[in-house]
Parts: structure tokens; sequence; C-alpha cells
């Protein structure tokens, strides 16, 4: 297991070590700067085996998290904890950099002697943690003299995610589902790529312990729920059914229960947490449609040509629209011009930017620009990036998934109030390939 | 909700260490508290706190829980140190321990089996006994991992007190979180267990099912850990644990995704229906894809894992290929085991796509990804016989785009092909040879080479190619070399005609006389006399028809890939290396307090970098440049007989005229501590001789043994230095006497320096042959390390050194570092140094760096001044020198590490 995990920053000094077993030192972390953060090599796998130790690291804003161990311990576990103490660290301190860190190191020393016993995670639950750990030692104290005994209950319990006592005088549940599209689209407009990652966020203000049940449009469901009652599967044009081809949940929801009937029911925790991840890669409505022409023209121009069409319905927005067109690495000015938003150049990056605030559903926009390159001796051959377009667009589902109930079940029998909001985005994962070489020569086949 | 903690980092320099003893003994609480938090934030840095010992465990006793932890991260940490005072701590511990708050119960046991003190352990039996039985499950969680700890510390003491019993009994608890924890010490006790401890039976199996269900999701990874060991008795029992297992696919924690992963993987083994395999191979897949949208290192563990997991059930991931489809912004980790998938996921029905994704990569901009793009077309090509055209029109595309790197990778997988497809694709040997210009690679030119040798009928100028590359010959790499030497042959024997002709005595002479690389000299002496012997049976050899390749490359062993499924998730899964193969077992307990002494340094040695890249075995293994090889390779030729040596042809070779050899004379018999054999016995028909250059009151020595273990008494020995940088030759005589079967000589032979000096860059390499009248010239390679050379005035005073520091520029200073050599004694090293004229003069303490200067001195009054930076102790140490001679610096550092390293 763990041998000892380390907070280092951006120098390699350290911020934070502790050390859960005698075969791995301290001062160990010293081998990893000379090796990882000394090199600078950004690109190094993550895992590093030194004579016999390895070191696997994650970075993280201005960070290095560090775990160190000498057995063939699971690698999955190390990276998924090492995320986890990125989560913990911002729901306590709003976000985990150098400076929180200095800031918090005692309370962070308290949080890893909870969460890690000889290497081994144990409770890593925010919500449990922050009944006993808190940056208010002193009233910490009194809490703990008086509900030890809950405490320990819950940190070691069956629904350790979630006090028992919780009382809201409005219960109320709000339902996020966020789609981010991951997009691959060749410069001739076929597809290569298209799926959703998709996030259901709820946040649960709920007294007692409530049992919530959660419905999607999933088409298994419908289907099994139509062969039932013995009806044709097309459940009407205006719902359709999405398929998924997976889907995670937090632990909260019972898995047995889900995978005999494929019904989602849970104790939530108290407050924010993320219900369930799934991933669609069927039938994708694909919101923007890019359709760039690149040319280059001699050596010293290159001219660009984009039509941008959004897709989804006139009755929607999507808000911050950027979509970030590559120029060459010799470019020395650029002229766009724009039917919509704003473009500029920017020379850092070697891309012109073009944001739009808003656009409507099922509008037509272009972008003309002339990039001028500066002559270089030793000319090597434009790589061509591909074109990047970041979006949201509220009330609307990729992957056409929809909530279809949250029933929530209390012994005390209160009403609830339920809230549903969606939204679709993407954020570097959309793209659309410019270069030279694709589909010359060859049928893209399937 | 963000504290101030920051200001406890910053403390005044001035008396640190009293003020904070002062601050420990204040009568008041938060300025103890502040002054502990002053402690650890020292401790965090690195600073040694360990003088406070008795102060801080005095702030134990308080009611104040934050204080408390801190005060036990001081023990946990300097305990080992101060083991006596430790002892001080054990009465509040044993108090703590039956306090009515289960949390500081907890805190108490956990604390105490961190501390590894053989007189705490003693004290914590008890506690840890009535913790094991507690009624709160928070403290029996606590306790079952602390069996783990104390087991680590004394096994036999946890035998001896039951607890291997106590901890068995939690498996049946009915908190979720004990079992887990159980689970995990149990599993790590029988690791480092010869006799079985924790065996699973069928009856724990169901308990530990259930309680999968309701514990927490690192508590589900042990236990799926643990579980996967266990072997089902039938297929029967197989189908119900997996049917139990498969929830977890849905877990949104990857490692258990993996663990579960790996469980169903080792069942299904038993399991013999198909449709119930086809089935479960069919829930396994999205899990496995939706791993690859989590955080990018954990998208890495999973790949090396799908890596395995498709070489065993190649069908589960077979349409899913898109998801692997790099994406522009991955990191090129990701990058590169995505594209290792894909070329095993490639098949007849998605190779077009597949091929257009590489011809993508193919141009973007990271050059090893780029090339590693180049060979994954080439090693479709290979695999997939239907799609070789297509791969190969795409290779042609790629080197129309003139890219320097992208042709030479492309020229590199066409030859692997034409090797799979012989007599298929020569026809667009015009089209490569248009790019032989632009060849910089030894890898590429060797490859090219190749080409040319092995088509060299079909290609009208062949021989014209081929001279164009000669006249570099003496330049190339040995790689290529080797590759000429073949190519003209192959020429020769398939156009006899007169160019090829006056080409091979070139290459021959070029190969034999010139060269100092004995691979290449044996191979064109094999060519030399089958030619001059028997031309036919030179065209048998050389000519034959070679084996087709085929793309085994990254198929890996069947038991190893056994082995590694079996530890799905974890490291060795991630190098698809077996487990030994980088942990040692520390099953010490005794052997570990060695060290107890630093408790902060580091005494680890012996680093080797292995990182997964590294692991991965390389590119495509039949690309290497050891298939072009083994043309001249299979049909081994018979070696020269030994009973008929050439001695003039090779002493003509190495330019050994007779004067230079000196005769023996007089015989010499000092004695010493055994020398490095520079030629075994093996090599030598029975002599083996031992040598190493050494300095003697200001001379240089080559001192030499001869160990006879032939059947004949051998005698005449001669010696000879080829030209080396030091111009190191012999300055009289060797005196060897004859030397009898089974005996052995050993004399030192002066030596002299600047007489046969070598140009080009320096090197320490020192060529030395060696004759006697029974045997043939016996060559070897030895080392003539620099520090040999100091000379015994090479010490300055400091003055001067400073003066002769600043006098030479700044690009004369070159330094470099030895991550792994640790200075541990200040005293032998410089004695040490000194021993080989390396003399000290001064030492300066850098914040918690000591600083060394030395100097020295080479003949002809070439000085060298040398800083060494180093935490004692501690691994790594950086030397930086300055010398009017900075290309001798490789040589020097060479020279240091072997100095340090002993």
């Amino acid at each position: 297991m763990i041998s000892a995990f380390w907070i280092l920053n951006l120098k390699g000094e350290t911020l934070c070590a502790r050390v859960f077993r005698p075969d791995v030192k301290r001062s160990m972390s010293e081998i990893f700067r000379i090796h990882t953060i000394a090199n600078n090599d950004g690109n190094k796998a993550p895992i590093m085996t030194l004579g016999s130790t390895s070191f696997f690291h994650v970075r993280h804003m201005n960070l290095y998290l560090v775990c160190a161990t000498k057995t063939n311990v699971n690698a999955a576990l190390v990276f998924e904890f090492l995320y986890r103490v990125i989560t913990i660290g911002r729901s306590y301190f709003g976000k985990l950099d150098e400076e929180a860190v200095k800031n918090n190191f005692v309370l962070i020393y308290e949080l890893l002697d909870e969460i890690l016993d000889f290497g081994y995670p144990q409770n890593s639950e925010t919500d449990t943690l922050k009944m006993y750990i808190t940056t208010e030692g002193v009233k910490s104290e009194q809490a703990v003299r008086e509900d030890s005994q809950k405490i320990t209950i819950q940190a070691t319990g069956a629904t350790s995610w979630r006090r028992a006592d919780v009382k809201y005088r409005k219960n109320e549940a709000f339902v996020d589902v966020v789609e981010n599209v991951n997009l691959l689209m060749s410069s001739k407009g076929s597809i290569l790529r298209a799926d959703v990652d998709g996030q259901v966020l709820m946040r649960a203000y709920l007294s007692g312990t409530p049992e919530c049940k959660f419905g999607l449009n999933d088409k298994l469901v419908l289907d099994r729920r139509n062969a039932a009652r013995n009806v044709s599967t097309v459940d009407g044009p205006e719902n359709p059914a999405v398929e998924l081809d997976d889907c995670q949940f937090h632990q909260c929801v019972k898995l047995g229960k889900f995978d005999n009937d494929r019904t989602i029911s849970f104790i939530p925790p108290d407050g924010e947490f993320e219900l369930m991840r799934y991933r669609s890669t069927t039938n994708i409505n694909v919101p923007f449609k890019v359709h760039p022409i690149i040319e280059e023209i001699g050596k010293t121009r290159v001219e660009y040509t984009i039509q941008v069409k959004t897709t989804f319905s006139p009755k929607l927005n999507a808000s911050s629209v950027v979509i970030k067109v590559p120029t060459p690495l010799n470019t020395a000015k650029v002229e766009c011009k724009v039917s919509l938003g704003k473009a500029k150049y920017s020379p850092a990056d070697n891309l012109i930017i073009w944001r739009i605030p808003r656009i409507q559903g099922q509008s037509d926009i272009t972008f003309t620009a002339e990039a001028i390159r500066s002559s270089t001796t030793h000319q090597k051959p434009w790589s061509r990036p591909p074109i990047a377009v970041d979006f949201q667009v509220l009330m609307f589902t990729a992957s056409g998934l929809a909530v279809r109930f949250l029933k929530v079940f209390e012994k005390s029998n209160y009403n609830s109030v339920k809230w549903v909001r969606y939204l679709t985005k993407a954020n570097g994962t959309y793209q659309i390939r410019v270069s030279s070489l694709s589909e010359s020569g060859l049928q893209g086949g399937n | 909700m963000s504290g101030h903690d920051s200001k406890y980092f910053s403390t005044t320099k001035k008396g640190e260490i009293p003020e904070l003893k002062e601050e420990l003994n204040s009568q008041y609480k938060d300025k103890r508290k502040d002054a502990v938090k002053k402690v650890i934030a020292a401790m965090t840095v690195g600073k040694d706190v360990s003088s406070l010992f008795t102060d801080v465990v005095n702030c134990m006793q308080t009611e104040n829980l934050e204080l408390k932890k801190l005060v036990y991260l001081y023990l946990i940490n300097y305990a080992k140190s101060q083991p006596d005072l430790a002892i001080l701590a054990v009465n509040t511990f044993v108090k703590d321990s039956q306090d009515p708050n289960p949390l500081i119960r907890a805190l108490a046991v956990r604390t105490m089996g961190c501390i590894r003190v053989d007189k705490i352990t003693e004290y914590l039996c008890d506690p840890l006994q009535r913790c094991l039985k507690d009624d709160d499950p928070y403290v029996r969680k606590t306790a079952a991992i602390c069996v783990a700890k104390l087991y680590d510390i004394n096994a036999e003491l946890v035998e001896d007190r039951g607890f291997l019993e106590s901890l068995k009994d939690l498996i049946s608890d009915n908190n979720p979180m004990v079992v887990a924890n159980a689970v995990a010490a149990l599993a790590e006790i029988q690791d480092n267990s010869n006799t079985p401890i924790f065996e699973i039976t069928s009856h724990t199996l169901s308990k530990l099912l259930t309680a999968l269900n309701e514990c927490t999701e690192w508590g589900q990874v042990f236990i799926l850990d643990a579980l996967s060991r266990y072997k089902a008795a039938d297929a029967r029992e197989a189908e119900n644990i997996v049917e139990r297992v498969t929830p977890r696919l849905q877990h949104a924690n990857c490692a258990v995704v993996l663990s579960a992963v790996k469980m169903i993987l080792q069942q299904m083994e038993l399991i013999t229906s198909t449709d119930v395999v086809r089935n479960l191979c069919k829930k396994m897949a999205p899990p496995l894809v939706t791993l690859l949208s989590a955080e990018p290192e954990i998208q890495y563990v999973a790949l090396r894992n799908i890596n395995l997991i498709v070489q065993r059930r190649p069908t589960i991931l077979a349409h899913e290929i898109k998801v692997f489809f790099c994406k522009y912004n991955d990191p090129i980790y990701v990058k590169m085991e995505k594209l290792e998938i894909m070329i095993k996921l490639a098949s007849d029905r998605n190779i077009d796509q597949v091929l257009l994704e590489f011809k993508e990569y193919a141009t973007e901009v990271d050059v090893d990804f780029v090339r590693k793009a180049v060979r994954a077309i080439g090693r479709c090509a290979i695999k997939l016989e239907r799609a070789a055209e297509r791969c190969i029109s795409v290779l042609l595309e790629l080197i129309k785009i003139k890219v320097n790197y992208v042709v030479q990778e492309a020229i590199i997988v066409i030859k692997d092909i034409f090797r799979r497809y012989p007599n298929t694709y020569e026809s667009i040997i015009a089209t490569l040879c248009e790019s032989l210009d632009t060849l910089d690679e030894p890898e590429a030119k060797a490859s090219m080479i190749w080409i040319i040798g092995e088509y060299a009928e079909r290609i009208d100028n062949a021989d014209e190619l081929l001279e164009s590359f000669l006249e570099s010959f003496p330049e190339e790499p040995a790689q290529v070399q080797l590759q000429l030497l073949t190519a003209t042959v192959k020429l020769f024997l398939k156009k006899p005609t007169e160019g090829p002709q006056q080409m091979i005595q070139v290459v021959l002479n070029n190969a034999t006389v010139e060269t100092d690389n004995p691979d290449l000299r044996d191979r064109a002496y094999i060519y030399w006399r089958l030619l001059s012997t028997d031309p036919e049976a030179a065209k048998d050899v050389v000519l034959a028809e070679k084996p087709v390749i085929t793309d085994d490359s990254n198929q890996l062993d069947p038991s190893l890939l056994d082995e590694l499924l079996a530890n799905i998730a974890t490291l060795s899964s991630v190098y698809h290396k077996p487990p030994e193969a980088f942990v040692t077992r520390v099953k010490t307990t005794a052997q570990k307090t060695e060290d107890d002494d630093y408790p902060e340094g580091g005494s680890e040695t012996g680093y080797s970098e292995s990182s997964a890249h590294a692991a991965d075995g390389g590119v495509s293994p039949t690309s290497s440049s050891n298939v072009p090889y083994s043309a001249a390779r299979q049909p081994a030729p018979a070696p020269p007989s030994p009973a008929a040596p050439v001695p003039d042809l090779l002493g003509d070779l190495i330019g050994l005229d007779n004067n230079a050899i000196v005769p023996v004379d007089q015989p010499a018999t000092p004695s010493g501590p055994p020398l490095p054999v520079v030629l075994p016995a093996s090599t030598g028909q029975g002599l083996q001789i031992s040598a190493q250059l050494t300095q003697q009151d200001g001379q240089i020595y080559y001192s030499l043994s001869f160990e006879n273990n032939s059947q004949v008494p051998l005698d005449g020995f001669m010696i000879q230095f080829n030209k080396n940088t030091f111009g190191l030759a012999a300055a009289g005589p060797l005196q060897v006497p004859q030397v009898q079967p089974g005996t052995s000589a050993r004399t030192l032979l002066p030596m002299v320096m600047f007489q046969n000096l070598s140009q080009g860059p320096p090197s320490s390499l020192l060529q030395v042959a060696v004759k006697n009248s029974q045997q043939p010239v016996w060559y070897f390679n030895d080392k003539a390390p620099l520090h040999v050379f100091f000379t015994e005035d090479g010490r300055m005073e400091r003055g001067n050194f400073l003066e002769t520091w600043r006098s030479l520029p700044d690009s004369n200073e070159v330094s470099k570092d030895f991550p792994d050599i640790v200075v541990n004694s200040v005293e032998a090293t410089l004695d040490r140094l000194a021993a080989s004229n390396m003399f000290f003069i001064a030492k300066r303490k850098h914040a918690n760096q000591d600083v060394f200067y030395f100097s020295a001195k080479l003949p002809r009054g070439i000085p060298f001044l040398i800083e060494l930076t180093t935490v004692i102790g501690t691994l790594g140490v950086k030397c930086a020198i300055k010398t009017p001679s900075p290309e001798l610096a490789p040589l020097f550092f060479e020279s240091l590490e072997n100095l340090l390293k002993v």
C-alpha cells in the first residue's frame, strides 16, 4: 500500500510530508524532485519506479501530489486516492493550491491521519470528515465530546455519506444534467467520433433519511416497460428513448438493484454530489456544424473561411462560444472579419480566438481571415492543429437524455420540490480537423 | 474557511531551537500550541527538530484534540531516534486507549502502531487486544489495521498473542468497514508470511461478497483484490461469484471497476458456457471504455490494462476502436498507449479508418509520437495481409511530404514489410531511393542499405548507390558499417563484375584494417575467407532465403500474461512485468533498525530508472536491427580453427611491427589484490589475463596477471598498446616467465605517456594486444581511468585555487549530477580521493548542503579544480569542475564516479 504522501510545490519544495510505512523515507521526495520536477518533462508517464520505490504523481494547480510505495500496489486506487485528496481539499479550502496548503497544513495533516491508515485509504467522504475535522479546532472539540458516538457510527456505517439528523424547513432537490460533448469532425464535415460524457449532479436539501428513486428515458427501461405492457417500443417522437452505453454511480446508489432491473434508488448525501456519470455514443445531436476552408497560399499567406451552423432549436441559445482557430507558428499579422461576436489573434497561443457571447439556434455565421507569415529560412511544414469549439447550451442534451421522474420517500412523508436543469457543453473536446492530409487518397470507411 | 498557518513556516533564523524550547514550555496553552505547530512546520521542510523531543512530549497531556494529534505526529517521526524518551509517552497512550471518546481510543491505538520502538510495542498489546473487541466499530476498524502494523514490527508477537485469530473473527463483524480493513490486514500479513494464514473458504467468500455491497469504495477494492486469489471449485461457483461482482462495474470509482474486472476475468477462465462468457465480455466492455473518460493518469493505468485484456480476450473491444483514437490534447503518454491498442484492434474491417488516423498523427508535432504512428502503419501492414498494400501507399504518401524523421521511420518499417512479404512490393524501391540523400539516422541508413543489398539484382544502379555510402565508411556508426559490408558482399555475389569487385576490396580492407570494432572485423573475415575459399558456399550462406517475419511483436508469453491478468490494476499490470521484477520484498523486521541513526538519511543505492515506457519493451521488436544481421548469422560458419592462426595477417592488421613487440627476459613476481579480468579463459583458449592501470610513487604501471588454464606451457609474452588518448605505451619490455599449465604469473609493466597519441575525442578506452609463442594474438579492451594520471604535485594553496578558478572562463566549467551516489563518511571519501592525488582544499556549508573543493593535476601541468556538493548521507552528489581542458570532463566524471561509488 501507499508508504508515503507528499505535497510539493512546482520547485519541488516540500509543503506537506507524511510517511505511513517505514520502508520509505521522508527525504525520498528529493529523488522525485530530481527525476520529475527538475527534468521538467510534463509528458513523462505519471508512474515511475526508481530502484525499488515507485512514485505516483498528479499535478494540480501549482502543486504536485505524490505517493510512494515499495509494493505492487493497486495503481488505479492510488490515483483515485490522489484525486480524492484534491476533492477534499477543494471542499475544505475552496481551492487546493500552494497558498491553501501552507495556510492549512495542520488541518491537512489531521485529514491525512484520518483518510489514510498504514497507507490504506479510509473514509474520504467530505461530509463525514467535516463533522469532526474542522478548521475551528475549539468548536470541534465540543462537538466531538457530545457526538463522537454519532460520528463513529456514521464514519463506519452502511450510509457513511449521510448524517441522520438533517432537517430542512423546505425540502428541495436540484438535478443538473451536464453533458460534455467529445467530437472529432474531419475537414469535410464527416463525423469521425461523437460521444457524450454526462453527469447527473444533485443538490439535495432533504430532511431525515429520504429514499430516492430516479428515472431517465433510458431505452432499456422503457423497452422493458413497454414489453411488459405489450405495446410497441415507439414511445412517441417528442420523448425518444436514449441508449446509454454505460453508467457509473455514486456509492450511495444500490448497484445490485440497478443490475437487476435498472432502477436507480439511493439515500442521497446531504448537499451537493455527483449522482451518476454516463456515456452515450448513439444518435448524438451535434449542436455545431463547422465547415472550414483553410488555404496556404505560397509560403507567406494563409486564408481562412469558416462557416458555422447551429443545429439546435431556435428557441434555445448557446452562450460563451469560443472558437479557436490555429495559425502557423511564424504568423506575423492576422486580419479577420466575423459576422457575429469578436475575433482576435493571440500570438502567444498561435490561435485566432473568436468569441461569441450568445447565438441562437438554427443560425449561420461566417468567419474570414488572412494570416501573413513572416518568412523564415528553415521552414518546417505547418502541422495544422484542429479547430476547437467551446460552448454551453442550456436546456439541451446532446444525447437526448431527459429526467422522467425523481421520487422522494421519507417516513415523515413530507412534500418536496424538485428542479431539473440541462446543460450541454464542450471544453477543448469539440474538434474539427483541418490537416491537409486527412482523407486524401483514402476513403473513410465503416 | 481558510487558515493562516503559513506564518509558522517563517520563524526567525537566529536561535530558533532555544526559542521554540522556551515557547513549548510556556504556561499559556495557546503559545504552546503555536510552538508545536512551528515544530511541525520545521519538520515538514526537513529541519531536524529532534532535540525538542522532551519538550514536545510534555505537551501531550492535553484535552485539546488538535494539539494532541500534532504531538502524535511528531512522536511518529522522532520516536525512533529517542527510544528511551519515547517511553514517557506510553502512559498517555494507554490512558487514551481507554478514553470514553471512541475517536480518542482509535487515535491512541492508531498512533501507537506507528511508533516502531520495541518497548512501546510491548505496551501496545493490551490496548490492542481491548480495541479489537471494542463496542465501537470505528475503534475496531482502526485496531484491525493496527494488527498489520504490529506484524510488520514483530510478527512473532502477533502470532503469540493470538491477534491473528481476533483478526479472522472480524471478518464476520457486522460492520462492513471493519470487515474490509480486517481483509486488507490479513491479505497483507499473508503476503509477508510463508505459512497459510488467510485462506479464503467458500464460507468467508459469501460473507465477503455480502459486505461488498455495503462498505466504502476503498473497502470494496480491498475485498475484491483479496478475493481475486480465490479459486472457484467449478464453473457453477464461478458463475455465482461473477454474478455478485458484476454490479461493481457500475461504480464511479475506477479502482473498484478495475478490481471487479480482474475478479471477473479470473473466474471466466473456469466458465465453460460460451454464452455466459460472451455475455460477460459484453458487460465488461462499456465500463472499460468509460475509464477513458477519467483523468489522464487513470486513463493511463486503464490503457495499460486494456492492452493486457485484449491480448487474452481480443473480441471484448473489437468494435470500440474509435474510443482509442487520440485527441489532439491528450498527454503524450496516453497517446502512445492508445496507439498500441489501436494496432491490436486493427482488423480488415476497420483498417481504412485506422490508417486515416495514423496518417493524421504522422503530421503532429511530437517527434516520438509521429515516429510511433509511422511504425504503427508498418505493423498493421505486417499484421493484416489484405491491407498491406493500402498501408504501403500511406507510407509512400508520408514519404512525399519530405519531413526528415517521417521519411526515415517509413524506410525502417518498409524494410520489415519487405521481409514479411518477399517479392511483392519491390516496385516501390525506386521511390525510396529518391530519399537516399536525406537519411542521417543509423537505423534508417542501415535499413535502406539492407534493401539495396537484398534487391541488388533489381536495382540497376545498386553499385552506384552503395558506392556513395562507401566513401564515408570509416565515419559511419557500427550498425551502418555492418549493413554496408553485408550489402556489398551480396551485390558482389549477385553481380560479380568489375565495379563491385573493387568495392568489395575497399570494404573488406576498411572493415578489417581500419576498424576497431571486433564484430565488424569478425564478420569481414568470415566473408573474406568464404569468398576466397568457396564462392558457391558464400552464395549459399549470404544469399540464403530468410524466414518470413510475423507480427508477434507485442504478444506476451502466455504464462506471463496469466500472471499479469491476475494482477490487473496493480503496478505490475502497468509495467507488464511480474511483481518480482520491481518489488524487493521487505520481509525484514530486524535489519531495518540498522539505519535508525539517520532518520532522515536515504541509504538507497543502485537506482535504475525504469519508467513504464522503458518497461514497454521498445517500439517494435521486429524492426530492430537484428533482423538484417541474421542474414549473416543464421548458418553459422565454422570459426577459424585454432590450430592454424594467421599471425602475419593479424600482426599486420593492427600495426604490430616487430620492433614494437618487446621480448620477455626477466621474471618478476609482484603480488597484490586481485585484478579485474580483461581476457577470460574461455576466450583466450585457456589463457586468462587480468590487468589494471595503477600509479605508484608517481610512476604509472600496467599491473598484469597471466593465468594459464591450457594444457601447454606458455612463454614469449609480448604486449602492444593501440593509439590512445593519453598516448600510453610500455616503457620497457614485458617481463613474464614461462607460465606452466595451472599456474599464474604477475608483473608490473612501467608505462610512459604521450608516446602514441590518438586523434579524435578523448576516450578512456585502452586497446591492448598480447601475444605469446604458443597462441594467436589476443586483443582486449581496458579502461584508463583519468585519476591514474593525476600527479603528486597537484595540491594547490587556497589563494592559488581561487585565483585559478577566477582566471578560467566560465565556458571551461562543466558539471554533472550523480543522483545515485551517496557520501556517508566525509573522512573516508577524502582519504580515498587523496589516495588518487585529488587533494582536499576547503569545505563550506551552503543551506543544508556541504560543498567541498579539491584540486588535481595532470602531467604537463593541466590543473583540475573540483567542487563537490552533497548532503552527507543523502543520495545525490553534484560535481562541477573547471579546467583548461574541459574536453576531458567526461573522463573525469567517469573516474570520479568509480572512486565515489566504492
